[in-house]
């Protein structure tokens, strides 16, 4: 039997393998397709203070291998999520991560502040690259100075341990990651969506009434393991990487590449069992390579 | 909204019939226990390939149920479609079904003096409908309208069964030339329905709407979008829903793809 439990310091998983905000709804959507509680966790669709109303659609267009979505953060808010859904999702026995959102870092403090002392939560994940965060006309994800500022604040308020999730659209995402580091984050994850755009050759239309959306998919793996090598090349806190994993096989390149634990995102959507599926093709890697623990492969990759 | 979920992932759903006219195809798929569940108006989401392109599953309408095995009724327009309708006989697919809330033909609904109308391939879904209708006993009109008489393959499918059948044509080549929605108002006083069914294009689901408001008539419509994964994960399919008072994009896999057309907002 191989150890498929991973250690991030502040929880310890069942195995490497979580569903990425944003795919994975509020986690119950799946529940008739698989056991929650195989997973090593999901994580929830981004919690703003308020219930939002979301982009107009088209909201998704489909690309080669991948996908471009601007969902614009559709959501409940936290006091219905809190009220409504967190209790349901006690029953699974899984690790909740809340996927914090803000206009401002005033909104993620009120966030955070509002979920603060509930039970069920094993972290927050900071979504630091939402769209419509106003801070210099820019998300706190593209630039160091800001990011560390709401990594501090929450972490300064907060209860429960703080991931901090980045965004792959910016220069140099090793001065992030560190600054991210510094303010006290306990783990990072990376990539969000790449910025994107596509158009409709016949109508001469933007596919995405909001022009711009987010590409995930197969399409980014590359790209989104290059950044979680350079990411976990220089922090010392876990990384979690993600973007295009749909096989186990993308599962490990991830964490050969420096990931402690991956998230699963688009794969659910052709899939919902896809995470399933994906842990058991990290369970026969081990078990073909001879790996009685799969933290051993972490960092791994030989250049 | 997070409950009503029975959807079952089937990976090898077998093909045992196919067949086509022109670019509308007929699919046949065995696939006992989503077949058992299905209603009229519900879909599946079907790989269409077992790559990475394209990625994301299709939506398709329930056609028909026959015991173990359902139906699919679409034509070949983009890449997706273009691959399902070159698997053969034999062959498996991966769906995911049934999803979403179908026509609402419960508590005596389904008795009622009905009318049912298809543009193109928004025929497909009505048929399940009507051999459901039929057997509760209502007295059933399907309007079929297209393009031109090649556009109306299943023709001869409908007149096959114990129900009033007027079709259109936009260029005359067969029955009614005009729009189906114009051949269905002008048969209103006629057909005298009690409730009014409808699937096709946003545009001829909002003209339908108007037409049975007008009459004081209620209509269910089943709604297109595009969909990122058919069950309500991704809150890429919405439409604008009055839903229990405010206006909402409103996930069409989960809460429809069939509403009242008095809660649809036109944009
Ligand atoms: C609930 C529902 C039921 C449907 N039932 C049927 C049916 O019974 N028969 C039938 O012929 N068609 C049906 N459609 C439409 C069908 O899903 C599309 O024609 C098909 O997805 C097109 O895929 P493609 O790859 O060939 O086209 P492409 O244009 O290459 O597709 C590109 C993307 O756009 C999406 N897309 C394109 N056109 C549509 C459309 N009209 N509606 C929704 N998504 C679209 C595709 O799914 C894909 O994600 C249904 C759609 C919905 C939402
Ligand atoms: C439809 C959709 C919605 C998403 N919503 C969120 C979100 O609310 N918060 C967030 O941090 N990331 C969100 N993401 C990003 C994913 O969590 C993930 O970072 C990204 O899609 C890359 O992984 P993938 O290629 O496996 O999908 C969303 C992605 C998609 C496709
Ligand atoms: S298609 Fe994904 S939520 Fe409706």
């Amino acid at each position: 039997m191989t150890d498929l439990s991973v250690d991030l310091g502040f929880i310890k998983l069942k195995n490497p393998v979580i569903a990425a905000s944003g795919t994975f709804g509020y986690g119950l959507e799946f529940a008739p397709f698989m056991d929650l509680k195989k997973l090593g966790g999901f994580v929830v669709k981004g919690l703003y203070f308020s219930p939002r109303e979301g982009n107009p659609p088209p909201r998704i267009a489909e690309t080669p291998s991948g996908m471009i979505n601007a969902i614009g953060l559709q959501g409940v808010g936290v006091k219905n999520f809190a009220d409504e859904i967190l209790p349901e999702l006690k029953k699974y026995d899984t690790s909740v991560f809340i996927n914090v959102c803000g206009e401002d870092e005033e909104e993620y403090a009120r966030v955070v502040d509002f979920l603060n002392g509930l039970e069920g939560i094993a972290a927050y994940e900071l979504n630091i690259s939402c769209p419509n965060v106003k801070k210099e006309g820019k998300c706190p994800a593209q630039d160091p100075e800001a990011t560390y500022s709401v990594v501090k604040r929450v972490k300064e308020i907060s209860r429960c341990p703080v991931i901090t999730k980045l965004s792959p659209n910016v220069t140099d995402i090793v001065e992030i990651a560190q600054s991210a580091e510094e303010a006290g984050s306990d783990a990072i994850s990376l990539v969000n969506t790449f910025l994107a755009m596509a158009i409709d050759i016949e109508t001469q239309k933007t596919k995405i009434a909001n022009v711009f959306g987010g590409l995930s998919g197969p399409a980014i793996k590359p790209l989104a393991v290059r950044m979680v090598f350079q990411a976990a090349s220089v922090v010392n806190i876990p990384v979690l990487g993600m973007g295009g994993i749909a096989t186990g096989g993308d599962a490990v390149e991830f964490m050969l590449a420096g990931a402690s634990a991956v998230q699963v995102g688009t794969a659910n959507f052709i899939d919902p069992d896809a995470t399933i599926q994906i842990i058991r093709e990290i369970e026969t890697y081990c078990k073909n390579q001879n790996i009685d623990r799969v933290e051993e492969i972490i960092g791994k990759v030989q250049i | 909204m997070l409950e009503s979920i029975l959807m079952i992932k089937d990976p090898s759903a077998r093909i045992t019939y196919r067949r086509n006219w022109g670019d509308y195809y007929l699919i046949r798929i065995t696939s006992p226990e989503i077949a058992q569940k299905a209603l009229p108006g519900q879909f599946i989401m079907a790989r269409v390939s077992d790559r990475s392109v394209p990625l994301l599953r299709r939506p398709f309408s329930i056609h028909s149920r026959e015991g173990d095995s359902l139906e699919i009724f679409f034509q070949s327009s983009g890449i997706g479609t273009t691959l399902l309708a070159g698997k053969k006989e034999g062959e498996d697919l991966d769906i995911l079904g049934p999803l979403g809330n179908g026509f609402d033909i419960k508590n005596g609904i389904g008795k009622k003096r009905a009318t049912a109308v298809g543009g193109g391939r928004g025929i497909a879904p009505i048929y399940f409908l009507a051999q459901e209708l039929l057997a509760m006993g209502s007295d059933v009109t399907v309007f079929y309208g297209g393009k031109t008489a090649r556009d109306l393959p299943l023709k001869e499918r409908f007149e096959a069964k114990n129900l009033r059948l007027m079709c259109s044509t936009e260029d005359g080549s067969l029955g009614f030339r005009g729009f189906v929605t114009g051949l269905f108002e002008s048969k209103m006083d006629q057909l005298n329905p009690e409730i009014v069914f409808a699937c096709g294009p946003d545009l001829m689901m909002e003209e339908i709407a108007g037409i049975t408001k007008k009459n004081g008539i209620p209509a269910q419509l089943s709604l297109e979008s595009i969909m990122g994964c058919g069950f309500g994960a991704c809150w890429g399919c919405v439409k604008k829903i009055r839903m229990s008072g405010a206006e909402e994009w409103t996930k069409i896999c989960q809460e429809g793809p069939v509403f009242p057309a008095d809660r649809i907002i036109w944009e």
